[in-house]
């Protein structure tokens, strides 16, 4: 390090499982350069300081979804978070809020991954089609309906932005939502009723508060708060009128 | 789809929680400032507009009651709802006991109304 | 054998790590001031019901300074709950499609903060007319 290299002092929530009663920080002296994204400076220290620094990255262009971090209390992608915008003050960098931390920075994200399985993404037919009768077709107005909540990477900075999943991990959460919501929307698709089941669950909509900050973070803009909460009105209806039309999902 | 799903009553309570803050959203600032501020205190109407013959022939009338209660109780159902859930946020969970004081005053505030309302004659 | 711990982090204090949350809390306390009132009206409905004497002696303890104070903070509090009520309205609607194109946030959270202003000109309207 030369005389004149500019230093930024990166503090990091610690934890190794083996040796570690509760995370603890540490901080390190990370050389600054006014390009460097915070996950760059993970590196750095991984690279430089600390081989046993743990971390979640791949692409470094803010579409895999896997470097999502708490950069001074705020979810955020680390690949497109730069340290510029915090030098020369010191900054902060934990594991995503409200998930169980498996070593440093790395999450455990099993219960997401579930709830992702339970909303059944994927196009379940309103009618089947045969290969000779050619591809379902849409049309753009049908496509804008869902468009923007297919968009989702996955990065779970929602679930970390959202203190009702922080308080019951048994909450849906709003990606796996507005994922569910992508599908409902979709003119191909038939399942809605199906999976009004999970809609209306204790696990369900419900646990919203309307906080609105899993859409603050989403990078992404897929809103996931507009798909609970539209989900909120779906499942009222279903709730009031199934005695009228009987052929609502839940039970 | 997981098993052993079980459906929320929360629609009840969310859609009085809905239609309580939308009508105090809308009118209870300018309430507050009407039955308050401006006739206590003379300011803008008169004090004479809340007169024991005017309020009665209001609660008589029966725009006036459904006003009335509809004022009363689903501010309170929504003030209930929202409380119910800020204790949940700060570490108090949906225990029977949060659940009887948030729900059940927001109940029992009804019911008052409703008899008071009934009673006054139409 | 797994040398795997997951660590849970306590959601103790959450509301005031963050000022998202701070304000969330304050705009989810207006419900206390929401309340207060509504318990004020329930009062000055069952003193109606108890006849002239009773009506008139809530009237008069409107009049008092203490009263006047509570109602200015009840004033303040509900009109912070119709600006946020309004401000989360573009989140909490489906999208409202015009001419093809999404209504944006800020025609939602204006219209919503009109029907407002419109819905309490014509309440004081009513009763200045039956003050009369």
């Amino acid at each position: 390090m030369s005389e004149s290299q500019k230093t930024i002092e990166i503090e990091v929530l610690r934890y190794n499982p083996e040796t570690d009663q509760a995370p603890h920080l540490q901080v390190f002296q990370v050389p600054f350069a006014d390009d460097m994204s915070v996950l760059q400076g993970a590196q750095y220290i991984k690279d430089h300081l600390d081989g046993s620094l743990s971390f979640r990255w791949s692409c470094r262009m803010a579409i895999c979804g896997s470097c999502g971090m708490m950069v001074n209390g705020e979810p955020h992608l680390s690949c497109q978070t730069f340290l510029r915008d915090y030098y020369p003050a010191r900054v902060r960098i934990e594991a995503l809020s409200h998930f169980p931390i498996e070593r440093d920075l790395v999450i455990n994200m099993e219960g997401f991954i579930d709830k992702l399985e339970s909303i059944q993404p994927y196009i379940i037919p309103k009618e089947k089609r045969s290969l000779a009768q050619g591809e379902y077709l849409q049309t753009p107005e049908q496509l804008n309906a869902y468009e923007q909540f297919s968009s989702c990477i996955n990065c779970m900075l929602c679930y970390a932005a959202c203190p009702q999943f922080g308080l019951n991990a048994d909450f849906v959460g709003p990606a796996a939502m507005a994922l569910l919501h992508r599908y409902n929307m979709d003119s191909r698709d038939g399942a809605a009723e199906e999976r009004m089941e999970l809609v209306a669950a204790e696990e369900g909509v419900f646990n919203c508060t309307a906080v609105g900050y899993c859409s603050e973070v989403c990078p992404k803009q897929v809103d996931p708060a507009n798909a609970v909460n539209i989900n909120k009105t779906n499942a009222a209806k279903d709730y009031f009128l199934r005695f009228l039309s009987p052929k609502g999902g839940s039970k | 789809m997981k098993s052993g799903l079980k459906r929320s009553n929360a629609p009840i309570f969310w859609a009085l929680f809905g239609g309580g803050g939308m009508l105090s959203a809308l009118v209870g600032p300018m309430l507050v400032f009407i039955t308050g501020i401006a006739i206590p205190f003379g300011l803008l109407l008169p004090e004479g507009a809340m007169s024991y013959p005017k309020m009665l022939a209001f609660a008589q009338n029966w725009l006036g009651k459904a006003f009335v209660f509809a004022v009363i109780a689903l501010f309170l159902w929504h003030a209930a709802h929202r409380i119910f859930h800020t204790l949940h946020d700060v570490g108090i969970h949906a225990g029977v006991a949060a659940r009887l004081i948030c729900y059940g005053s927001a109940f029992v505030a009804t019911l008052v109304s409703a008899y008071v309302l009934l009673g006054l004659g139409f | 054998m797994s040398k795997r711990r997951p660590y849970v982090r306590p959601m103790d204090g959450w509301w005031k790590k963050n000022p998202y949350f701070v304000e969330y809390m304050v705009h989810e306390g207006t419900a206390l001031f929401v309340a207060a009132y509504a318990f004020t009206l329930l009062v000055g409905l069952v003193r109606l019901g108890q006849g002239e004497a009773a009506w008139n002696g809530w009237l008069e303890a409107l009049k008092s300074p203490l009263s006047l104070a509570f109602h200015a903070v009840l004033l303040v509090a509900i009109l912070y709950h119709t600006y946020t009520w309004f401000k989360i309205m573009p989140r909490t609607l489906p999208p409202i499609i015009v001419g093809g194109k999404k209504l944006a946030p800020a025609t939602i959270t204006g219209g919503g903060l009109m029907a407002a202003l419109v819905a309490s000109l014509v309440l004081l309207g009513l009763v200045w007319r039956i003050a009369q």
